[in-house]
């Protein structure tokens, strides 16, 4: 098997336990965009502490899945308790589970008009109502964790495509959340940089964090997750721990992907 | 034959390029000879301008700044320069230019206008360089400077002022200090100076108009009223319920309850000075009065009217929708014409609102529509990403807008909103056509109808178009330096 990304390093596994509490349960969910029935029937319980990588061809509902857990989608039918918060349309369900879920976008989609400090400080200030100078300790310690404190006064646009996911990183990390989304952190970026964005994942995954990650790095599943989840035609299709989904995938669907993104 | 290899075994330094391609020639050889058919244009282009300076320029040069009425002006051109020479009488302009700055205001009232100029651009300041304090206190300074410069100047050119009971010395030395307390503000406590900034308008509406102090301070505890309910009850009934009560108080504090309160008050404690009445009011002080209130009431406005027609909410955005397009709609002059005639039938009776009120009002409404459409399309310009970063970070709708999309929306649609503004200001001169004296139709017949101006025809409209270009033109740079200044992607 080749993979441009193979991750290299060792993992330190010392702190990736998965316990029985359950952060995210997601029963019988579906949505339609108009006519279209995106998500059907997905059934699906994350422990904290998981880290689950979600993969499968493009339309297949990956993203539109993951933007469900917090709410940037809405679903019409069925279940999603995210720490315990039932979302529904109730506007304070929805921040307080937003402000617990840290996600990171394709586009960094960081605020162009404010540095990277201000970018990392305003949701702590704003929502948390954290004091300005407690704010921005925090927001050092974890820019100085992404390797790019010397930036902060920077604006975004200055910064390389790498440089800017790791600060939408650090950003959501500032809120301190209890899971992290990753919707395709690595698909906008030049090869160069995809290695320096999966490093700052991967030690996120070692430090314990819950995380649901939608991305093509086979290696990175490998790596870290403890469980890959193959989407097609807005339903899971199969679901495995990443040696036996890799080495022996059971649907025809799943080997048809695998040998696509893996056989050249 | 060829060679598939090749290594250079030495650099080669730079040179000069060629004579065509430096300096004057190449810049004449690109922008005015590039082509047979542009040359042939630069020609054309070049004796165009000088037609026009041959037969404008003697006007210009002739020009005569001392002399009492347009016979004598002419008199004196032909003395000087001969038979059936032509000139420009600019005598005008100094006989009567305290007429195209202050239509009727009294006389020995100019400083109060004057005060109220001045105390805008203090105002404005910390507004218009948001956090710079150097530039916040050099314009006090200037300000204080000019103002006192122009104080003196009217009582030179009014020396009955000085005598007069109301104003004089007195007023004179109270706008000085005053601006000099501003200016120290300025440089000690620059965020101070934003709270002078959200009074100026009770401050200028009482300097113009004058009459009881307590007409102003009846306004500003409407004010205080919309803010008390709205903390009140944005707990239970959320920000927008809590805005529209808080509006409701406050409208029927304005329109029922202030005038009694007031006037009792008037009636125990009598403080107050000269009331002058609207049919006063002319020249660039009603085009300020009326431009500078719609502006910078038509801005907050347009944004809510934007926020408002990209709504989720059917109500509010069918409202939004509805207002924007009738507004859009209709020509301002039939919104000048309800103004004057139509508006008085919807209000309570007895509520007497002030004809120039009226107007901004409607100049306020109309110009807030077309700002509201520059503003959506600013805001259709972010990317959806903005939105969702925001929301998935737990920002609520209104720090978001604050926060995130309007500091962005606003500074794509900054040519778009000084334009409207541009347009505004120079829409002013409309309200000549319900009566009002603006500079250029208004104070302009009332000049020519004195018998010593009849048939001036050019100086009027020059005088004035160069203060509207004035204005205009600085509006126009300041939007380019704002846009400088917020550009942020440096690639």
């Amino acid at each position: 098997m080749s993979d441009p990304h193979a991750i290299t390093r060792e993992i330190d596994r010392s702190h990736m336990q998965v316990s029985d509490e359950v952060a995210i349960q997601i029963s019988s969910m579906n949505k339609w965009y108009g006519q279209f029935h995106v998500l059907r029937d997905i059934n699906m319980t994350v422990n904290r502490g998981e880290r689950i990588v979600i993969c499968g061809p493009s339309g297949s509902g990956k993203s539109t899945l993951i933007r469900c857990i917090n709410r940037l989608e809405e679903h019409q039918s069925g279940h999603i308790i995210v720490d315990g918060t039932e979302l529904t349309s109730d506007l304070k369900n929805i921040d307080k589970v937003r402000s617990e879920v840290g996600m990171v976008f394709q586009h960094f989609n960081l605020f162009p008009h404010l540095t990277i400090l201000e970018n990392c400080t305003l949701a702590p200030i704003w929502v948390r109502k954290t004091p300005r100078k407690e704010a921005e300790e925090t927001a050092m310690h974890y820019l100085s964790k992404v390797k790019i404190p010397e930036q902060a006064h920077k604006y975004p646009g200055q910064l390389s495509g790498g440089q800017q996911q790791r600060v939408a990183i650090a950003r959501s990390l500032c809120m301190k959340p209890r899971i992290m989304l990753f919707d395709e952190p690595t698909s906008a970026l030049d090869p160069e940089m995809i290695k320096e964005v999966l490093d700052t994942m991967i030690e996120l995954a070692e430090e314990g964090m819950t995380m649901l990650c939608v991305t093509h790095e086979m290696g990175f599943a490998q790596a870290v997750a403890n469980r890959v989840i193959f989407m097609d035609q807005g339903q899971i299709v199969e679901q495995n721990e990443p040696k036996e989904f890799f080495n022996n995938p059971k649907s025809d669907r799943t080997k048809l992907f695998l040998s696509q993104i893996l056989g050249h | 034959m060829t060679q598939a290899t090749f290594v250079r075994k030495e650099m080669l330094a730079p040179q000069e390029p060629p004579v065509s391609e430096r300096g004057a020639i190449k810049w004449a050889r690109e922008n005015l000879f590039s082509s047979p058919l542009n040359s042939l244009l630069t020609v054309v282009g070049i004796v165009v301008v000088f037609m026009l300076i041959k037969s404008a320029l003697p006007w210009l040069l002739h020009g005569v700044w001392n002399a009492s009425s347009l016979p004598e002006c002419r008199e004196i051109i032909e003395a000087r320069y001969g038979e059936g020479a032509t000139g420009a009488c600019w005598a005008m302009v100094r006989e009567r230019w305290h007429q195209y700055l202050y239509g009727f205001y009294p006389q020995e009232l100019f400083w109060r206008p004057t005060l109220a100029f001045a105390l805008m651009f203090v105002a404005l300041a910390p507004v218009l360089y948001l956090g710079n304090r150097t530039v916040n206190t050099i314009m006090a300074g200037i300000v204080t400077v000019l103002t006192t410069l122009a104080l003196v100047g009217v009582a030179m050119a009014f020396p009955q002022t000085i005598a007069g009971a109301d104003a004089g010395f007195g007023a004179l030395l109270v706008a000085v200090v005053l601006l000099a307390a501003l200016t120290a503000v300025a440089w000690l406590a620059p965020r101070k100076l934003l709270i002078f900034t959200l009074l100026y308008p009770a401050i200028g509406f009482y300097l113009l108009w004058g009459g009881s102090i307590w007409g102003p301070i009846g306004t500003l505890a409407g004010f205080a009223i919309l803010v008390f309910v709205y903390s009140l009850t944005k707990g239970q009934l959320g920000v927008v319920v809590a805005t529209g009560a808080g509006v409701v108080a406050a409208s029927v504090w304005w329109l029922a309850i202030q005038s009694h309160v007031t006037g009792a008050l008037h009636s125990i404690v009598p403080i107050g000075t000269t009331h002058v009445d609207s049919d006063e009011f002319g020249g660039f002080l009603l085009a300020f009065v009326i431009g500078v209130t719609a502006i910078a009431a038509s801005l907050p406005m347009g944004i809510l009217l934007a926020l408002g027609r990209r709504s989720d909410m059917p109500l509010i955005k069918a409202l939004s929708v509805g207002f924007i397009e009738f507004i859009r709609g209709v020509p301002l002059i039939t919104m000048l014409f309800t103004a004057s005639l139509l508006l008085q039938y919807f209000l309570p009776p007895r509520t007497n609102f002030d004809l120039i009120l009226r107007v901004i009002i409607l100049v306020t409404f109309f110009s807030a529509a077309y700002i509201a459409e520059v503003i959506r399309g600013g805001l259709a310009a972010l990317p959806r990403g903005q939105y969702e970063a925001a929301d998935a970070l737990g920002l609520d709708y209104w720090q978001a807008q604050r926060l995130i999309i309007m500091p962005q929306a606003l500074k794509i649609s900054i040519p778009g909103i000084v334009s409207s503004f541009i347009g505004l200001f120079k829409d002013t001169t409309l309200v000549a056509l319900v009566g009002l004296h603006d500079p250029l139709q208004g104070v302009t017949k009332v000049v020519r109808a004195a018998i010593e101006w009849k048939g001036i025809y050019w100086e009027p409209y020059i005088f004035v178009g160069l203060i509207f270009f004035a204005c205009c033109f600085s509006m126009s740079r300041y939007s380019m330096y704002l846009e400088r200044k917020l550009k942020r992607d440096h690639r």
